[in-house]
């Protein structure tokens, strides 16, 4: 593999050259500020490389069959118009095809397990949890850790891995900052984890990628990546200059409707917590969980005990779930 | 009384907009103005029995064409309103919830409504001239089929200046398209109209299935067939296994929207997940249902235009069979970024990428079919070797979509949408008008202009370049798919004015046709006889158009491409058996049934969008007794006596 890919940098390089000229930082997707941008960013180069090693030729076989074999007058081109089998060729267009997609499909496979979205990033600083949830048609972000809620924006420390963890109020919505990695959808009644780092400090773009309803457009937020220090140093400035949100006022939250950036002090105890469960019936423990979910139980590590106290009740919901056929 | 008028008439029509406003004035005059032109000239009867009434699969293919072409129209001019909305940031053209119907509305039209139609008019048009049938095996259902589909392309329709569109995306994903989400009638529109529709394509399904294992003619083994029948088999096999997924699984959302169930609601146990699982098992074979059998459309043409035997063909045969047994095992490359954990991810990663293996075998049998060959370039040929780099670099891009990881960056972007807009025009659409080029003298008996034509090849061509070339680099700039607007700071605008300038140029590229459609009536030119591109397969042994009973005589195959043979054998001199004697023709007779159950249909549909029981119970009865009036109906089929055939065959071979 690795010769290979050295035998096709020129080519990675020209690419790179043509994708990122003139406006380069604009192709925020190719220029990536996070490790797990960064991986998906390698992998996205490697899957062109190895498709085009076969689409490139093809088109220029294509066009030099187009032109050799057109009809004109005093042709010397080959005419055979019975020619219809030859089994070497078959094993050849079947064999190249197939090599090519195995090669792929390894890459493939190895990059889903690395990059399993709720895969914790290997990092000597632990992780801060941001609690994320999708609103008709914005985002409320709750910091459970600093107990401090933003609207519409997000600041990290950089070089800390972030574990924000998902869910809707309502329609599904997708997760997208992509300068820092690939999206995850928000959807009600779970909470999915999705591990993200800025390596870098600036100022990322962040939105609702998938369709929730009208105003869907408007649910664009930025996420700002800081030091350590300023980033503590806002914290301590939200938790003493802006007021609270209450239960009242994230009621008003979830009306429909766009909305600016806000900051909040605090959030009612639980409440990402019971935005996720608000399906569970009385007397039953049910709630859907799904797939990447799961996390909650692999980062045991978590912060405090009412995050573990969260992941056991998520478990048991899984049980039940399974219980059910589900 | 005349303010209750005054209030239901606003809650009936869509009000307050001045785009609908002139659109339902265009429409209420286009109305008066048919009606008028039918009465002026006595055309009803005519209407009525030779075409509404025909159970005829050359008329029928007609008409699912024309209604395609004005579905094109109508998702045109929506993709080219959603272009000028998104030509400039911050543009208030249209506002938020009318852009979220358009876009929903594109999408289901141009699938189901335009991609659909077009297909299953070639397939009725094609299919049994091809395999030496006089029709296809249930002519009957296939009337019916088609009025299925028109009435409920109808009933989709209306909801557009009646009750409000849908918007809720072309799949209607629940929540969202729940009543939670969607309160109004918009979504109940689009369950009926495709419910509708949809139980004809299933039928038609059926049908081809039918006619073409059944109905070949003697010698033609299946391996002999040509390879647009193999097409059209597989992509039937894929419907009926397919369609019904779609049936069960809007009837649910009916069910959850109606009677208040909780199949994929949020509250009371339901799930979402399960919709969107149940609605991509149909949907991406869907894909592959409109995409096979324009492959099929390109070897006929590439084999006829290279004057050389389609290159491979039981690799070809062997490639589309598995295309359509895998379409079933990828839906899940829909959500990747759903959770559904590593291992379900990497599965259904190396599913999508198997397909592409076939697909590329097809790609090298048509180069090596043109390779040795001696190619010409009539349009129909254009648009075949137009396709083949455009598909290739679409295909490359859904690779580059399967790769799971990386798919968490591309998807929902506007990466993707180009993507599928590559495939999608550059496979389905441009396939299908090669098709509509290559059979149009067959169907009508007139070639159409070529120097127009080809103008309207440059201009889609360079319009679709232009257009969805910066869609894929606005993807990669993180522009999400179905944003109404985008600020000033992205950086966005410039790629997206020249990806409206290119769907312009498409647009233009459409009146092009048109025209070239109009212009070739006008300046009507037979074509002096019904092998007028020098073709291979049984269809071009008869005259254009063929006449009501096709074959006089039904042919016995000998080999691939019979006809060819037949003429290499007559250039050779060979002598052929005599003609065996003419024979009374059996015919289906024509039926007023399909028309009018469909009707009824309609008319249940839009009383249950409505929830006007008064109207959906009499349409429900009408269905019914339109069952039971072709259950007792005996006298169902005739012979054309021996000598009116002998006429006919004289007045149309004579003019040779």
């Amino acid at each position: 593999m690795r010769p290979f890919i050295r035998m096709l940098t020129p080519v990675l390089l020209l690419l790179m050259a043509v994708t990122l000229s003139g406006c380069g930082e604009q192709f925020i997707v190719l220029d990536p500020k996070g490790p797990i941008g960064e991986s998906q960013k390698d992998l996205i180069y490697l899957s062109t490389i190895l498709c085009a090693v076969i689409i490139v030729p093809v088109l220029i076989l294509t066009a030099i069959i187009v032109w050799r074999y057109r009809d004109k007058k005093g042709s010397t081109a080959k005419y055979r118009p019975n020619w219809e089998h030859s089994t070497k060729l078959e094993i050849i267009w079947w064999g190249i095809p197939i090599v090519i997609i195995i090669a792929l499909a390894t890459v493939t496979v190895k990059y889903t397990h690395a990059l399993e979205p709720s895969k914790p990033i290997a990092s000597e600083k632990e992780a801060i949890t941001i609690q994320v949830t999708s609103l008709d048609w914005k985002w409320l972000f709750k910091y459970p850790d600093e107990n401090i809620a933003t609207v519409n924006y997000v600041k990290i420390p950089e070089d800390v891995p972030v574990r924000f963890q998902l869910t809707s109020d309502t329609a599904m919505n997708s997760f997208w900052i992509p300068q820092l990695g690939g999206q995850l959808y928000s959807m009600s009644g779970m909470a999915m984890t999705l591990f993200l780092q800025a390596d870098e400090q600036g100022s990322y773009f962040g939105s609702g990628a998938n369709f929730n309803g009208k105003d869907f457009a408007q649910m664009t937020f930025t996420v700002d990546a800081t030091t350590e220090q300023d980033y503590n140093a806002w914290v301590q400035e939200v938790k003493n200059s802006a007021p609270a949100l209450t239960m009242e006022g994230f009621e008003k939250l979830t009306e429909p409707g766009t909305s600016d950036k806000q900051l909040f002090s605090s959030f009612p105890e639980g409440l990402f917590d019971k935005i996720v469960t608000q399906y569970v019936e009385e007397g039953s423990s049910g709630g859907h969980h799904h797939g990447a979910a799961e996390s909650e139980s692999d980062t045991g590590s978590a912060t405090d005990a009412k995050n573990e106290a969260e992941s056991d009740n998520a478990d048991a919901n899984q049980e039940h779930m399974n219980h059910e056929g589900h | 009384m005349l303010d209750k008028i005054k209030e239901f008439a606003s809650e009936f029509f869509v009000t307050g907009d001045p785009l609908i406003l002139g659109a339902q004035v265009s429409i209420a005059l286009s109305v008066v103005a048919i009606v008028f032109v039918l009465t002026f000239f006595k055309k009803w009867r005519w209407l009525w029995t030779e075409w509404l009434t025909s159970v005829d699969h050359k008329k029928i293919g007609i008409m699912y064409i024309i209604a395609s072409i004005l579905m094109l129209f109508r998702g045109g001019v929506d993709a080219l309103l959603m272009r000028l909305q998104l030509a400039a940031p911050q543009l208030e053209f249209l506002e938020a919830e009318h852009y979220n119907q358009i876009f929903t509305t594109h999408g289901v039209i141009m699938i189901l409504f335009m991609a659909m139609p077009l297909m299953f008019g070639l397939f009725n048009i094609v299919v049994p001239l091809m395999i030496g049938a006089r029709d296809v095996a249930f002519p009957f259902l296939n009337s019916l089929s088609f009025w299925m589909f028109f009435f409920g392309a109808m009933l989709f329709n209306v909801s557009f200046i009646i009750g409000g569109s849908p918007d809720a995306g072309w799949l209607a994903y629940p929540p969202l398209s729940e009543l939670s989400g969607s309160p109004g009638l918009g979504q109940d529109f689009y369950i009926w109209g495709i419910q509708i529709s949809g139980i004809g394509s299933l039928a038609t399904g059926i049908n081809f299935i039918v006619t073409i294992l059944k109905m070949r003619a003697p010698g033609m083994t299946l391996m002999k067939m040509p390879m647009f029948v193999w097409s059209v088999l597989s992509s039937c096999i894929t419907i009926i296994f397919a369609f019904p997924i779609l049936t069960v699984t809007l009837f649910l959302l009916f069910i959850d929207r109606y009677l208040g169930a909780h199949f994929f609601t949020l509250d009371g146990g339901g799930n979402p997940m399960m919709y969107i699982n149940l609605i991509w098992m149909w949907g991406h074979p869907e894909v592959y249902i409109v995409i096979l059998p324009a492959f099929g459309i390109f070897s006929e043409i590439v084999s006829a235009f290279s004057k050389k035997k389609l290159f491979g063909y039981k690799s070809m045969v062997f490639a589309l069979m598995s295309i359509s047994f895998f379409s079933f095992f990828t839906w899940a490359h829909h959500f990747f970024t759903m959770g559904s954990g590593a291992n379900v991810n990497a599965f259904f990663a190396l599913t999508t990428m198997l397909i592409a293996i076939p697909t590329g075998v097809k790609v090298f049998n048509w180069l090596f079919t043109m390779y040795r060959g001696r190619l010409s370039f009539p349009t129909p040929m254009m648009w075949t070797v137009a396709f083949i780099p455009c598909f290739v670099i679409g295909g490359m891009t859904g690779v580059l979509l399967s790769v799971a990881p990386a798919d968490f960056q591309f998807h929902n972007s506007y990466f993707l949408i180009a993507h599928f807009h590559q495939v999608l025009i550059g496979g389905v659409v441009f396939g299908y008008f090669a098709g509509l080029y290559y059979w149009w003298p067959k169907m009508f008996g007139f070639k159409l202009h070529e120097g127009l034509g080809k103008w309207a090849f440059w201009f889609w061509n360079i319009g679709f370049y232009v257009c969805f070339m910066p869609q894929y680099a606005l993807g990669l700039m993180g522009m999400t798919r179905r944003v109404n607007t985008y600020d000033f700071d992205m950086g966005w605008q410039p790629l997206n004015v020249v990806s409206t300038v290119g769907g312009f140029l498409m647009g233009i590229a459409f009146l092009f046709q048109i025209w070239q459609i109009a212009h070739s009536i006008k300046f009507f030119k037979k074509v002096d006889n019904g092998d007028n591109w020098d073709g291979r397969t049984l269809e071009w042994s008869i005259p254009s158009p063929a006449p009501l009973y096709n074959f006089a005589r039904i042919p016995q195959v000998q080999s691939q491409d019979d006809w060819w043979e037949t003429k290499q054998r007559r250039a050779a001199g060979e002598p052929e058996p005599a003609p065996a004697p003419l024979e009374p023709i059996h015919m289906p007779k024509n039926s007023g049934i399909p028309f009018i159950m469909s009707v009824c249909w309609f008319v249940l549909g839009f009383g249950l969008v409505w929830d006007w029981l008064w109207m959906a119970i009499p349409g429900f009865l009408g269905v019914v007794a339109c069952l039971l009036a072709r259950s007792f109906t005996y006298d169902t089929d005739y012979y054309i006596p021996v000598d009116e055939v002998e006429r006919t065959e004289a007045a149309l071979r004579g003019s040779k």
